[in-house]
Formats: C-alpha cells, structure tokens, sequence
C-alpha cells in the first residue's frame, strides 16, 4: 500500500451532529453508499444519528398532489425538529424535496398554519421551519473542506482517472439551495475529488440528467438517457463514475447490464458513490466501504491503488 | 388539425390557480426548455414549449390525456434557464395534479401510490431487508408506518 505523508498543518477536525435521512432507496438498494458514507463520517468528525421512523421524502407524490408531498415532508422534518439537529441526505432528489418542502411552509404563514394542523391533528406534531437540510456531500464540502480532506489521506489515489457525476437536485433548483455550486458550472465534487488525489475527468454532457426521473413512466427513455452519458465517459476512459445520488445509481450501475444489451454496446464501467472513493482515498479497507456490494466490480481500479482484493 | 372551437379558454386560469402553475401565461414561446431539455433530446415526444403552447391556447383534454406531461424527469435545466421564470417542472406537476383529479392517474403512478400507502416507502422494508442491513453493521429501520397511508386519507387521495 502506497502511503502519503502529508503535513498535517490544518486546523483539527471539527466535531458536528446531524440526523441522518436515508429515504426510499438507499436503506434498500445502496447499502454501499450507505455503509460507506458513515464510516467516512466517522472519520471526519461527523456524528450522524438516525431516527427510524422517518418515511419517504414525499417527492414521489409531488406529481400526484403536491400538498399531500409537503405534508409527508412536514411529518419527516417534524421529526427531525424534535431531534435538534441539522439534517443530512445521501440522496440528492430528498435533499431538494424536503429543502423546497422546509422553505414554503417557513415562508407561507397560510401553508404553515394548514400544514400544522393536519400535522397535528393526524400526528400530535408541529413543524416550525427550523430544520436546515444538506445533502452528506455539500457538508463534506462546507464543513469539512477539500484542504482539510486532504491532510487526511493516507492512500495515493493520483493514478486514478474518475468522471463525476453531479446529477440534478444536488445542485437545482439553485434558489433552494443556500449558494454554492452554479447550477452551470458546479464544482464542489470536483473539487471534492482531486482532495483525494484521484483526477477528476472532463467529459461531455457532464451535467445531464440520468433518465431516472422517467424510469417508472417510460423505461425505454431512461434507458436510452443514461446510455448518452455512459458513452460520453466511456470515451474519456475513465476509471469509474462517481455518483453522490442513489437513484443515478439505479441507471448507471443497476440497470448498466440493460443498457449494454438494449444499446449494444460494453462498458462494464465501475459506478461507486463518492464516499467510497473517499474512503479508499482515507486508508478504510475495500471492504469496509461495501465495495463488495458494487454490482460492477471495481478490481482494475483497486489493483491500480494497490488495493487489490485477495 | 387543430379546432379552435375545442379550446376551453380558461384552462389557462385553472393552472394559473394550481401551485407551481402561477408563472404560465408569463410564457412567450422561446423554446430555451426545449432547447436544453435532455428528454426531448432522446424523444421527441416531450416537447415542454409543445406543451406549454397546447395548454395556453386551451387544448385541455389533449394535454391532461396525454402520456408526455408525465414525461418530465423533473431535472430543472429548463427551470435555470427559462428568461421567464415559468418554472418548467413544477408548472408540470400542477398539470399533473390537475390531471390526476380529473381521473388521468398513469399505472407507473398509481403503483408508487400504492407502496407509499402500504409501506410509508417506496420500497419495501421486511426481516430480509433488514437482515442485510443487520449483516453491514447498520441500524435496522421500521418496517412499515401507516403515517403516509394515513395522510393519502386524510386528503382523499385513492390509487
């Protein structure tokens, strides 16, 4: 194993609580991301608490009727109200939806005084608007930091080249996400990437949507989105794709195999979620960052950083 | 061929009336959504500013029937860049709200309904699931709550 010796000339890891908001897919689908994004956490001083009783997000159901959306997201960010602490998603579409759900009622006295009572007539609850929502990788950019990262990597990753992968709701709509990242032009993952040492590969249509938002609707559609963006890496000869949202998961690496035979074509490109990078980068074990669980192996790219499994 | 005789002239209102449907007759027909929109670049069925016309000029039973407004994966490209502010997605999801209560309720749609109500998830949590979950060292999670069941209800929302 090739070891880094940084100077360690930073200030210390700062110590932060949130509560931890798995959603839908990650508790079920991703236990990779999941797995892996604690252990990182653990090592970086965030302290992430669960409560499990929360539900979905309520995105799903803003096609359907939107208040009925606000109102799942009202009784989750009531729950976490009651807990104290900041929120932090792992999941970009629950970020944006309980974000967008947690701004309306704080800015609408009208919504607000509905939501409540519903809220409290069904559930004995109240939602005041004080909780703030982030997504796991906009923490780790805000708080945390590239620089203070980068002291704490114990791994040499330079010889990786890795695409990532912004997604949507990570960064749009940008009004409900408190600055950052321009929508057009985000950086933060990037930046989030070479802190590792890996490099971060450029390639075209990198901000596209993966299809997943149409998946249920129309397969063929999403199919054929996320097939683009596959190409579009694959010709840049990247490593892996780095993912930060578990349904972009569910097009590039899940439904990967689908692509290749509907599109004829092979890309058998690795799919693993930042934290895992990061945590290779951190000196955690393969295995500990669930990198078993990756449908798609990542055995070149292990072998490269001289972490091959046995 | 289009009948203008079929128009009903105030659909535009009614969306206008629905959240997130505010900012429609603010549209000018620019086609920057279309433009950027990375659905319509794969099929040319989802066609927004297609849309967003059709339902200005009143074609109401045309655009609550049909499959395209449910074509939208909700990315927000258009809703960055539209010089407008007509807020492309979620003027959709009001076009989808008001097509569900007119009975329009996709299957895709009415399975995740479904789910939601038995389960509180969209995807379901058993022993198995658990029992993984268990084996990566993680924190089980509750099976199922009937909160959400409860809140479909409460607001006579039915599959």
């Amino acid at each position: 194993m090739k070891q880094t010796n940084r100077a360690e000339n930073h200030s210390p890891l700062p110590q932060y609580t949130y509560t931890l908001f798995l959603g839908c897919t990650v508790p079920v689908r991703a236990l990779n991301y999941e797995v892996s994004a604690r252990k990182v956490a653990d090592r970086l001083g965030l302290r992430l608490q669960d409560i499990p009783e929360f539900c979905c997000c309520g995105y799903p159901i803003k096609s359907v009727n939107r208040y009925a959306y606000l109102l799942m997201a009202a009784r989750n960010l009531a729950l976490a109200e009651e807990k104290g602490n900041p929120l932090c998603t792992l999941c970009s579409s629950c970020c944006g939806s309980l974000t967008e759900a947690s701004h309306e009622i704080q800015e609408d006295p009208k919504l607000r005084k509905r939501i409540n009572e519903d809220l409290y007539s069904l559930f004995g609850k109240r939602y005041e608007g004080n909780v703030h929502i982030s997504h796991f990788v906009r923490i780790l950019n805000r708080e945390i930091g590239e620089k203070r990262i980068a002291d704490q990597v114990r791994v040499d990753l330079s010889s990786l080249h890795v695409a990532p992968h912004y997604g949507c709701h990570y960064t749009k709509p940008s009004n409900i996400h408190d600055g950052g990242d321009d929508p057009e032009d985000p950086k933060s993952l990037d930046k989030l990437i070479e802190a590792t040492g890996a490099k971060s590969v450029q390639y075209e249509d990198k901000l596209q949507c993966c299809g997943g938002g149409v998946l249920a609707i129309d397969e063929q559609v999403a199919l054929a989105m996320a097939h683009r963006k596959l190409d579009h890496v694959q010709a840049q000869k990247a490593d892996a794709m780095i993912l930060i949202c578990p349904f972009c998961n569910v097009m590039y690496e899940s439904n990967q195999r689908k692509i290749e035979k509907a599109f004829q074509k092979e890309y058998k490109l690795p799919i693993l979620f930042y934290p895992q990078l990061l945590g290779l980068a951190l000196g955690i074990e393969p295995d500990d960052l669930g990198l078993k669980m990756n449908r798609i192996k990542a055995t070149e790219l292990l072998k490269k950083i001289n972490r091959g499994v046995d | 061929m289009i009948d203008s005789k079929t128009f009903d002239p105030k659909f535009k209102f009614l969306i206008a009336s629905e959240p997130g449907g505010e900012n429609i007759t603010k549209c000018f027909s620019c086609g920057t959504c279309t433009a950027g929109c990375p659905v319509r670049e794969v099929t040319d069925r989802y066609n927004p500013r297609r849309i967003i016309r059709m339902a200005l000029l009143g074609m109401k039973k045309e655009v609550l029937s049909s499959q395209f407004i449910w074509l939208c994966s909700s990315c927000y490209t258009c809703f960055e860049r539209c010089p407008q502010n007509v807020k492309i997605p979620e003027l959709m999801n009001a076009i989808k709200n008001i097509a569900v209560r007119e009975g329009y309720l996709p299957p895709p749609m009415k399975s995740q309904l479904d789910l939601l109500a038995s389960f509180g998830r969209l995807l379901e949590v058993t022993d198995f699931e658990n029992g993984k979950r268990k084996d990566s060292c993680l924190p089980l999670l509750q099976e199922k709550t009937e909160d959400v069941k409860k809140i479909l209800e409460k607001l006579g929302i039915r599959s």
